[in-house]
């Protein structure tokens, strides 16, 4: 049908229609660690890992869950919330302006998404956190769909996996989103009080009100490798105290060290490793 | 007398300095007596107007006032018996955040509650309030205490923050403050939570989740302090009243939002002005509730608080 179409077509319409430039555009993508420059295609079946540095490249929130989960048999949960303006809130801008720029620069309308889902056939509910839409930061809707995605788990008995990635509350949003840990981790309780396995999975970087709850409240909680992880950003810890942090300070080779994390796994071996561990809290004693 | 002022109550401050210097002079007794009653009356008029009328950054000075009662003036009030218990079981005795078994009106409690410390010694000694994490694991620990022995649990907020230290983020500052949010949404016990000064982040927050939410007039309650807020969001510390206004952390302004239940009412002037007309406002409340509170079945209180907690922010 679109051969015979295109041919009756003008030619600057049909020149158009067809894809854009033979000329590739985004095949190259620079690492943001070691600055070497990477082939997309390859990166990509790498899972944006740095095929130089092993440096785990950060994944926008969709790519992650369609990554973790498997292909077939996933829906999304509690779609399209977009934020609420609840204090009128305007610093340089209006939070309302902070919002349409975050949507462009993450095409998403939260910073939170919920799908359900299987990993390798074991049915779960997965959420991420997207770092593009104001820096994965935690307001009301955010705390609403992490709750509405456990409600879910609860009342199908399923394991719950969240990805967090996060600066923390959200400013905009002040006490409304501080109460949203409160809010989320009475949520995780209900899972723990229901014998349902809660894994955190710990992505670059979390902080303050992000990791001052759901984050660190998993039965399990995993890291990748180098993941900045804490309550106080290192800047502000820097300023404060007026002391130079320690190397690797907030690395994810530091919470396990100091007993936060149970483990570091690469990003190719997590859906196995979340796999076999959530199949390991699954008890199969006679109760 | 208070004894330092702010810089708005100058015009309050200049009055009472006048009442003070009629009051050693020579004049005529009777003359002196008239001119006092004046003044004092044009004072509270003043005073009234100032408070009635407080800026968010005012309100932030308020509640970070010097003269401010803090958490061992409010139980050397409210509490007809205390008993104060030390230690994480851990690691230490955190000195930010205080708590103990003991008796409010007839009702046995277990209080918890942040202490700033007031002379320089003291601050230090408290961390102007900031804890660590064995703070917020002593904390845990007197709650599940509290729950052990059917305690209702009252706690008091006064803090800037959780303490942003080397040490505190080795071990799990953030693990500490989440792991209290998640004991104290499900304690079976009733919980009565008072923000008195400062209410900080997180820090703040692990103090914070209960049945009954009560906030002093002046205090302050908010995600990030405002000079936080401003260095994250303008990048520059220095526009803390422009966070302030922005982030509408006054009571007055979190009430209309349902995130508390009750504004209780301070002195004219401020909770620093009159320690034992604060502490007795805070008393009656907390009495009343414990009351209220108390004929509640567990289940269904726990049940209620898991309702209001998914509330918050709802849509």
């Amino acid at each position: 049908m679109a051969n015979w179409f295109e041919k009756i077509l003008p030619s600057f319409i049909r020149k158009g229609s067809i894809k854009k430039s033979t000329i590739p555009e985004g095949l190259w993508q620079n690492c943001s660690a070691c600055n070497n420059i990477l082939y997309v295609p390859e990166l990509e079946t790498n899972l944006y890992v740095c095929m130089k540095c092993d440096h785990h490249i950060r994944l926008g929130a969709r790519k992650r869950l369609e990554l973790f989960l498997d292909t077939s048999g996933t829906k999304e949960l509690s779609e399209g919330k977009s934020p609420k303006d609840w204090l009128k809130f305007k610093d340089t801008k209006t939070y309302k302006e902070r919002i349409n720029s975050a949507e462009k620069a993450s095409s998403e309308n939260e910073a939170l998404i919920v799908m359900e889902g299987t990993v390798n056939k074991l049915p779960l509910v997965a959420a991420a956190f997207e770092f593009r839409f104001m820096g994965g930061s935690m307001g009301s809707v955010v705390g609403q769909k992490f709750v509405e995605g456990v409600n879910h788990a609860l009342s199908n008995q399923l394991p719950f996996v969240c990805f967090s990635t996060s600066g923390g509350a959200r400013m905009q949003e002040s006490l409304v989103s501080l109460y949203q840990m409160a809010k989320t981790s009475a949520a995780i309780e209900k899972m723990h009080q229901a014998h349902l396995p809660y894994i955190s999975v710990m992505i670059d970087p979390i902080y303050g009100g992000v990791s001052a709850s759901l984050a660190m409240l998993g039965d399990i909680n995993i890291a990748e490798p180098k993941a900045l992880v804490g309550f106080t950003g290192p800047r502000v810890i820097e300023q404060t105290l007026n002391v130079q942090l320690p190397e690797g300070f907030q690395r994810s080779e530091f919470l396990l060290e100091h007993g936060a994390i149970d483990m570091i796994v690469h990003r190719k071996d997590l859906k196995e490793t979340v796999h076999r561990l959530i199949s390991g809290l699954i008890s199969n004693r006679k109760s | 007398m208070v004894k330092s002022y702010l810089d708005f109550e100058q015009p309050i401050a200049d009055i009472e300095s006048k009442i003070l210097e009629l009051e050693n002079s020579d004049l005529d007794q009777d003359q002196i007596n008239k001119e006092v009653i004046d003044l004092n009356e044009s004072a509270v008029k003043l005073t009234e107007k100032i408070y009635s009328n407080l800026s968010p950054w005012q309100n932030v000075q308020v509640a970070r006032h010097s003269e401010r009662p803090h958490f061992v003036d409010y139980i050397e009030r409210i509490a007809d018996e205390f008993d104060e218990l030390h230690g994480d079981r851990h690691f230490s005795d955190d000195r930010a955040i205080l708590g103990g078994i003991g008796k409010i009106g007839d009702y046995k409690v277990v209080i918890i509650g942040h202490e700033k410390g007031r002379s320089t010694e003291e601050k230090i000694k408290h961390n102007f309030g900031m804890s660590q994490p064995e703070g917020y694991r002593k904390a845990c620990r007197l709650m599940k205490l509290a729950e052990r022995f059917n305690l209702p649990l009252v706690t008091m907020i006064d803090t800037p923050g959780a303490y942003p230290g080397i040490d505190s983020e080795e071990r799990g500052q953030s693990e500490a403050i989440a792991y209290n949010l998640k004991v104290m949404s499900s304690l079976r016990t009733p919980i009565i939570v008072n923000i008195v000064g400062e209410g900080g982040s997180g820090g703040a927050l692990a103090l914070g989740v209960g049945d009954h939410i009560n906030m002093m007039e002046h205090a302050t309650y908010s995600v990030a302090s405002p000079e936080a807020c401003a260095s994250i969001i303008w990048r520059d510390s220095e526009m803390a009243a422009e966070a302030a206004e922005a982030m509408k952390l006054s009571a007055n302004n979190i009430f209309e939002l349902k995130l508390i239940d009750e504004i209780i009412k301070e002195p004219l002037g401020g909770a620093h002005r009159n320690y034992d007309q604060a502490s007795s406002q805070i008393k009656n409340s907390i009495i009343n509730n414990l009351e209220r509170l108390n004929q509640i079945p567990l289940n269904d209180l726990v049940e209620k608080r898991y309702e209001r907690l998914m509330s918050y922010g709802a849509l």
